[in-house]
């Protein structure tokens, strides 16, 4: 018998490990990284806690003061200063709105992604375990379904459930129905992702050891092949989430989307989109700024995320 | 086919006799595997003269392989890349299910099982496999990896008969078992096999399947992981199928050699005899490619070409355009195994005594 | 003066965590025409020992201390420019995997055309002629053929020997083969082993041959060095030190070999394996393995001290020799 060599060190905790993993040490050189991740996060903290901070509650009529309305940012001439980035058309303050509208814009581009993360798992993994022929009618399905582009698919289903709801209705179900709809739309790009690093990992010799140990095709798929997949996935869901949040702006902006009372980022874009030409440019310029800004740091990260983890600069 | 059962004396005429103190563990009856490589149904479509024709292309991978396992011996598969050694293993142990003929366990065919019927076996026969790198879960600790196919296979088992269990196989293959919450990446080569090996060892199986356990580790840890496999092997009298293309591991840990090239078995004998003596043209050619460590220059036999590809099998004896003694009955007849002293050989040659 | 001179060399790979030190304080010579053979177990430093010579250590790698010379020149001092001058055309090189030198996109005869013609003033008619000379050389069957075939139409066997007819193109003094047969089957490897060996003895060219397999350094080089964790260990005529190691890893090494065991016996094991580089222990780098390990090389580097034709860094050898002086 041979005395392993190996020291006697302390196993190391989750904490320590995160600590020395490649992850966090690229993080700590990459300053982009690093300051796409403190605007993201806290953009969606403001979001978040929009109802603490904003100063008032655009959903509350009362608050409202027709009065107000089309008043320029504080550094303008005519401005009021109780009202920060201005006054819209109705005379809701523009900050409060924008925050509203930030957390719509977050909610539906996690909720949309988690759905697609969802089926596109789910598809993913079966087609690229089993092969054949279900890999074959799912990988068909998903080709048709880019064939069309996301918005015209959500146009047709968002049409459908308008005409079907009412628009009250649809108001009220807006969130919901929107998330399914990019989710539904989208699914095949990470299906395709994990379909692609499912059978990179299914060639492996630890899928075939527990093959031969004789478990289930469910617990070797989600327990030994899903999480070795996983770096990827978050990768796209990155990307996908700035996508997501790009398709529900150009759908609110469309008409499609979020209504005006309960709007998104891309419905306070149209609603100022009218506007413009009347001289009050900053209904439409403020939260279109943020909109670009939300997505380019989500975009940012994704892309640091993928020089990390990719596994061909880097074997973890 | 001639039916002969070789056992561990070297005696050559008692090695002609079926013995009865060895008792066949695995079954290997004239296996065949195709592997297709024409693609899907539509791809197969080809314009030939005009005409559309469905065309098929396969890698013959084994072309009837009869092998027995005699319980306690160490039974080693050789041949180079391509010659379909590893496809023989994945293919025992249902990785991979064969395109014709049947494996026999303990008397009970197994090729053709359901997954539900094949469990009581999967515990019985385990598997190592060659790349330490990839053949253990990164993203399991090695006491996750070791524990799920003792709860898997004796759900009666409570969490600290689990444990003792757990580091019982650690502590057989070197590995301490305070490690138990390190993952794969936190260990070296040898160790991961070491761990792999603890893997197979922890259900008590009876029989292991290596395909080529020790190729992807140095010099040094070569020799470590050969002896623990030996100590196993002592300690739980296992049976082995040992794949590997290295003939010097194979004279030092081979109770019987068979030798393989594409697809089919040249000769089989005890490992002295073929050492000794080999008689097909493939082994003596394989033998005298070793390098040892000898002063003089390397006086190996020269192969003429390369071996060909599994697609195009050639007719008569597969081993014939590369063979120094081929003839025009090599060329057209398939030489069929025949009873040697100590083993059997596949070679017209050596039938008719031209060599 | 030695073809080939390399004196105290330091290769640092710059990490994060700080540098490790790759390689330290090697020193070897080859000879015009001599085979040697750096022998080692993987992270021992052999391929970064080879590939220091033309500088092709990769980032973050760096050549932190020591100089090389060949035939007169410092390759340590030279430009990038310079330095090409020599690679490929005085020394070149052969890979473990074929396809690292040869370009998948180009036939093997717009290769060695473009090769040779990159290094000499001379038609493209004339180049073909050469290629086609160096494919005759290897003994690659129709070699007319071959210059007009795309490297993936070869089989593995097919394109070491066009690699060795590339590396021979511009009659190089040195010949540096990084486990050139490590990814071929044992009757081909046999047949590359014994190839490169003859083309060597025939054109008067050096080989450095790195490898871990003893048995093809004892066949083919005169001379070894035997390595381990970044340091020479032993170094010396090929065949002392196959029949008559001094160090206890290269005895470990060789005696761990199965044909040194007596069949269904358990092999001589090495306990442990080689140190990660940034974990090499104090004093002998090889003192937790050793069964002769002392206090003194626990602590202390061993310095090389000569025993018949080797030069071998151990304490107890050391001591063994002034011992037996001192009887004497």
């Amino acid at each position: 018998m041979t005395p392993s060599t190996t020291t006697t060190q302390v196993v190391p905790t989750r904490w320590q490990r995160f600590r020395a993993s490649y992850l966090f040490y690229s993080f700590k050189r990459d300053r982009v990284a690093q300051i796409s991740l403190l605007i993201f996060v806290a953009l969606v903290l403001a979001a978040f806690s929009a109802p603490l901070i904003a100063p008032t509650d655009p959903y509350d009529l009362a608050q409202i003061d027709i009065l107000n309305s089309e008043l320029p940012p504080v550094w303008m001439e005519g401005s009021d200063p109780a009202f920060l980035l201005g006054t819209d058309a109705q005379g809701r303050d523009l900050l409060s709105t924008i925050l509203y509208g930030a957390r719509v814009s977050l909610l539906i581009g996690f909720g949309a992604v988690m759905l697609q993360g969802l089926l596109g798992i789910l598809f993913g993994l079966l087609a690229g375990y089993y092969g054949g022929r279900i890999d074959a009618v799912l990988m068909r399905i998903a080709d048709i379904q880019l064939s069309f582009s996301t918005l015209m698919v959500a146009i047709v289903v968002g049409a459908i459930f308008k005409a079907t709801f009412g628009n009250l209705m649809f108001g009220e179900v807006a969130v919901l129905i929107l998330i399914l709809i990019i989710g539904i739309a989208e699914w095949p790009q990470i299906a395709r992702t994990v379909r692609a690093s499912v059978l990179a990992e299914k060639s492996k010799e630890y899928v075939d050891a527990s093959r031969v140990m004789g478990f289930g095709s469910a617990r070797i798929m989600f327990r030994h092949i899903l999480p070795n997949t996983l770096s990827p996935i978050f990768v796209i869901a990155t990307v996908q989430i700035a996508n997501a949040i790009i398709s529900e702006a150009a759908l609110s902006f469309l008409g499609l989307g979020m209504p005006e009372t309960q709007p998104s980022l891309g419905s306070l874009i149209k609603s100022g989109f009218d506007y413009i030409q009347s001289g009050s440019w900053w209904i439409t310029l403020v939260p279109g700024l943020v909109l670009v800004v939300l997505v380019l740091v989500v975009n940012l990260l994704g892309d640091w995320l993928r020089d990390v983890m990719n596994p061909r600069l880097y074997k973890g | 086919m001639p039916d002969v059962t070789t056992h561990k004396t070297t005696n050559a005429e008692a090695s002609m006799q079926p013995s009865t103190e060895t008792q066949t563990l695995v079954r290997i009856q004239d296996l065949e595997k195709r592997f297709d490589l024409s693609g899907s149904w539509l791809e197969q479509l080809q314009f030939k003269e005009g005409k559309l024709q469905r065309h098929q292309e396969f890698v013959h991978a084994i072309n009837g392989v009869t092998l027995e396992v005699q319980k306690g011996e160490a039974l080693c598969v050789v041949g180079e890349s391509g010659c379909g050694k590893s496809t023989v293993a994945r293919t025992v142990m249902g990785l991979i299910s064969p395109s014709g003929g049947e494996i026999h366990y303990d008397g009970q065919r197994i090729d053709h099982l359901p997954a539900k019927a094949m469990l009581p076996y999967r515990r019985r026969m385990q598997m190592i496999f060659q790349n330490p790198y990839a053949s253990l879960n990164p993203r399991m600790t090695i006491q996750q990896t070791l524990e799920e196919p003792l709860r898997f296979h004796q759900p009666g088992l409570n969490p600290s008969e689990v444990g003792d269990k757990v580091h019982e196989v650690m502590h057989a293959v070197g590995i301490n078992p305070d490690w138990g919450k390190r993952y794969a990446h936190e260990f070296s080569g040898g160790q991961r096999q070491r761990i792999s090996i603890a893997r197979a060892l922890a259900v008590d199986p009876e029989f292991i399947v290596a395909d080529e356990p020790i190729s992807a580790l140095d010099v040094s840890i070569q020799a470590q992981v050969l002896n623990l496999m030996m100590d196993a092997q002592e300690a739980r009298g296992l049976t082995y199928l040992f794949i590997t293309h290295d003939l010097s591991v194979v004279e030092h840990f081979g109770t019987r050699v068979a030798v393989m090239y594409l697809g089919t078995v040249c000769e089989l004998a005890t490992t002295r005899e073929l050492f000794a003596n080999p008689r097909h043209p493939y082994t003596q050619a394989l033998l005298s490619a070793i390098p040892r460590l000898e002063d003089d220059r390397p006086t190996h036999i020269r192969l003429q070409g390369e071996v060909p590809t599994p697609v195009n099998l050639p007719s008569g004896c597969v081993f014939h355009g590369r063979c120094p003694y081929a003839d025009q009955r090599c060329r057209t007849e398939k030489p069929q195994l025949i009873p040697t002293a100590g083993g059997q050989v596949a070679c017209h040659a050596v039938q008719e005594g031209r060599l | 003066m030695a073809l080939l001179e390399v004196n105290h060399l330091d290769v640092r790979f710059a990490l994060r965590g700080g540098d490790i030190q790759a390689l330290r304080d090697v020193s070897f010579s080859l000879d015009r025409g001599e085979r040697l053979g750096i022998v080692g177990e993987s992270g021992a430093g052999k391929s970064v020992a080879a590939f220091s010579i033309l500088n092709l250590i990769a980032q973050p790698g760096y050549i932190a201390g020591g100089d090389i010379h060949f035939d007169g020149q410092t390759l340590s001092a030279m430009s990038e420019h310079q330095l090409r001058q020599i690679r490929g055309h005085r020394i070149s090189m052969i890979f473990q995997d074929p396809m690292m030198t040869l370009n998948p996109v180009l036939s093997i005869g717009e290769q060695m055309v473009e090769c040779l013609r990159a290094h000499r003033r001379i038609s493209h008619r004339e180049a073909r002629e050469i290629a086609l000379d160096r494919l005759k050389q290897v003994q690659i069957p129709s070699p007319q053929k071959r210059l007009d075939q795309y490297p993936h139409e070869l089989s593995g066997g097919m394109r070491q020997r066009i690699i060795i007819a590339i590396a021979l193109l511009l009659d190089p003094d040195i010949i540096i083969a990084d486990e050139p047969t490590t990814a071929l089957d044992v009757t081909i490897q046999a047949e590359i082993m014994a190839l490169l060996l003859e083309l060597c003895e025939q054109h008067n060219v050096a080989l450095m041959l790195i490898t871990h397999d003893l048995g093809v350094v004892s066949q083919v080089t005169q001379r070894t060095l035997v390595m381990y964790a970044g340091r020479i260990i032993e170094q010396g005529p090929t065949k002392e030190i196959i029949n008559d190691a001094q160090h206890p890893y290269t005895q470990g090494l060789i005696n761990a070999l199965p044909q040194m065991a007596d069949p269904g016996q358990r092999l001589n094991q090495i306990r442990g394996a080689m140190p990660s580089l940034n974990a090499i222990p104090s004093g002998c780098a090889f003192n937790p393995r050793c069964d002769f390990a002392t206090e003194h090389c626990r602590h202390v580097m061993p310095e090389f001290v000569t025993s018949g034709g080797c030069q071998v860094a151990c304490h107890m050898v050391r001591e063994m020799i002034e011992e037996a002086q001192h009887h004497a």
